[in-house]
């Protein structure tokens, strides 16, 4: 027992560091020192094969185009960084260009939308407020593809096929709803004193929204925009069908570096690891919003 | 009458004070509504017109490729469909996929969720190794399941089943809806893993403490105070799961283009299929229109299930 002793003391320390941890160790009965460091490496063992596919696109882009598709799979090699090169000195530009312009239009265009939508359905509700989230949530429920023709025929008679405009219209349209719902959940935790306070001081709506409720619910706003951003960078559905040469988006491309004859594996590789790094990123550094997010605003 | 009594004005009165009233009323009801519209009326153009004309178009005959034959056939669509053994066939795989995939990545999910609930070295880095998956581009995932992964000849899969022995499988070809649906769970897995794992974290430490106190097992604990706890978070992480999932495009189109033939051709995709390779309009849309039909049905149980959870919540 006592050889066991020192790693379990020095993993309490670790965690009293951080401060909500504290209560955890020492409220929970210690158990045996063994079968916790097991199930820690366990819990990485599985972490890292579920990692394993990302790893191995990671470690693929920096292949030549032979030793990519070898088999058996090759881990040792020489890393070269052709690939990106190749990338950087194609056609990519345009496709992540038009994804960055549908992106980022998408989501100021749902903000400026959902921040005074949910503003009327939590600080001064409208009467039927249980009716209108209903409604928002159901449209996300609406089956895409059962839309997608009578839009492919609108947007080919006013001459927006194959326009950045029109992903813009539909990711904001898709990503709406989410954000009402989110938006809703941070203002519904605003303190009803500061409004009652913002209001005596005879501050108008437009006033007191832009000096008291914006700056408490920034937090929230940057949450709804991650989720709006990852789902519009991601989306492949509306670019596919809505888009040609013009505003296709990268999703799009990565589709193109797949050829029918020849290597491509490598630089399909590359061409991922681009395309998602900034989705990746940013959930990365922003766990604690994606779980809010996703469950639109239902999970803190 | 010099005394009038707020509770009990005179008639004269009340008729104008009434309609005044009633007219601020109003105004305030629109003041409030006001900032609602936007969004509202946005929403509505976008989706429920669309959606209004593919009920339009399920109710005509109409091919872009036959142009001359546009016209009203009633219901005549709808009847073609239930006698189209490949509609079946795809609602069937919409169903087996979904849940297939949400169940999995349930299970999963839950797993992961209860090995991070504690404290050990790495559990950031672990978490973070964890979500990857879910923030990988679909596009990238699908594709780096079918070739890296799942490539007969070059692919991890087989390279791995043949160090024990295992000959190799054209998994995409032989086995394709399960190829989906192991693509679809290892990208779903973290959703369902970080709803279960706020819901694990949610939990009071003093109900737990005082359930080890009496003596309750670990098993027992999590069956009979965990279980209950996460629940809500169990219904919600499905729900939620079901109707992303279900509207799977991505990983068919990229990774089996539906095939060998439609075998695994789920709705999304053999209604796509439909519209933009065959053409036909009126058909695809009498598709489109009961499955809208299935979905809303499924909706509106899970979301009463939902909101009930919600407002439960919020009373708390």
């Amino acid at each position: 027992m006592n050889v066991a002793a020192p790693p379990e003391t020095a993993s309490a320390t670790v965690h009293t560091a951080q401060a909500p941890r504290v209560k955890k160790v020492t409220t929970r009965p210690p158990k045996g020192p063994r079968r916790s460091s097991l199930l820690t490496t366990f819990t990485w063992v599985v972490a890292l094969l579920f990692f394993a596919p990302v790893a191995w696109m990671v470690l693929t882009s920096f292949k030549q185009e032979s030793a990519a598709a070898s088999s058996p799979p090759s881990f040792f090699f020489e890393p070269t960084f052709d690939q990106y090169r190749n990338i950087l000195s194609s056609d990519a530009g345009p496709y992540f260009l038009n994804s960055v312009i549908a992106t980022a239009g998408s989501t100021l265009l749902v903000l400026l939308l959902a921040v005074p939508a949910a503003y009327a359905l939590s600080i001064r509700p409208i009467k039927r407020t249980q009716d209108a989230l209903f409604f928002f949530i159901s449209t996300k429920m609406l089956p895409i593809v059962a839309v997608i023709m009578p839009i492919y025929v609108i947007a080919g008679q006013i001459r927006m096929l194959d326009n950045i405009l029109t992903l813009i219209i539909l990711y904001t349209a898709m990503n709406l709803p989410i954000a009402i719902w989110m938006m809703r959940s941070f203002f519904l935790e605003v303190p009803g004193e500061v409004l009652e306070a913002a209001s005596i001081d005879g501050a108008s709506l437009v006033g007191t929204m832009r000096r008291v409720l914006i700056p408490m619910v920034a937090p929230g706003i940057a949450a709804t925009a991650l989720i709006c951003v990852i789902f519009a960078w991601n989306e492949f559905f509306f670019a596919l069908n809505l888009t040609a040469a013009n505003a296709a988006t990268a999703p799009i491309y990565l589709m193109s570096t797949m050829t029918s004859e020849g290597l491509f594996l490598a630089q399909l590789s590359a061409a991922s690891v681009l395309a998602s790094l900034p989705v990746v990123l940013a959930g990365w550094f922003a766990q604690k919003q994606l779980v809010r997010g996703l469950s639109m605003g239902a999970v803190k | 009458m010099t005394t009038t009594t707020p509770a009990r004005p005179p008639k004269t009165q009340s008729a104008e004070e009434l309609r005044a009233r009633k007219a601020a009323a109003r105004a305030e009801g629109w003041r409030r509504r006001a900032p609602l519209l936007p969004a509202l009326i946005f929403v509505i153009v976008c989706t429920q017109i669309p959606f209004l004309l593919t009920i339009w178009y399920s109710l005509r005959s109409r091919n872009l490729l036959r142009p001359e034959g546009e016209q009203f056939v009633g219901l005549s669509n709808f009847a073609d469909i239930f006698v189209d053994s490949t509609f079946r066939s795809a609602a069937l795989n919409s169903v087996l996929i979904t849940f297939g995939c949400v169940f999995a990545a349930l299970i999963l999910g839950l797993g992961l969720a209860l090995l991070l609930d504690r404290p050990f070295a790495g559990r950031g880095v672990v978490r973070t190794l964890l979500i990857t998956p879910f923030l990988i581009m679909p596009v990238a995932g699908a594709m780096l399941w079918s070739i890296s992964m799942f490539n007969p000849s070059y692919g991890l899969v087989n390279w791995m089943i043949g160090l024990v022995g295992i000959p190799p499988v054209d998994w995409t070809s032989q086995y394709p809806l399960f190829s989906i649906v192991v693509a679809l769970v290892w990208q779903w897995t973290p959703f369902m893993m970080l709803l279960l794992l706020a819901g694990l974290q949610s939990q009071q430490r003093d109900v737990l403490e005082a359930a080890s106190m009496d003596g309750a097992s670990t098993w027992d604990t999590f069956r009979f105070v965990t279980v209950p706890h996460l629940r809500f978070y169990i219904e919600l992480s499905v729900l939620l799961g079901v109707i992303y999932v279900v509207n799977t495009f991505d990983h068919i189109y990229l990774m089996t283009a539906g095939g060998p033939g439609t075998a695994s051709a789920n709705l999304p995709f053999y209604i796509y299929q439909r519209a933009f390779l065959g053409f036909d309009i009126g058909q695809s849309a009498a598709m489109g229109v009961l499955t809208v039909i299935a979905t809303i049905i499924i909706s509106l149980l899970a979301l009463r299930l939902i909101f009930r959870g919600l407002n439960a919540k919020e009373q708390s």
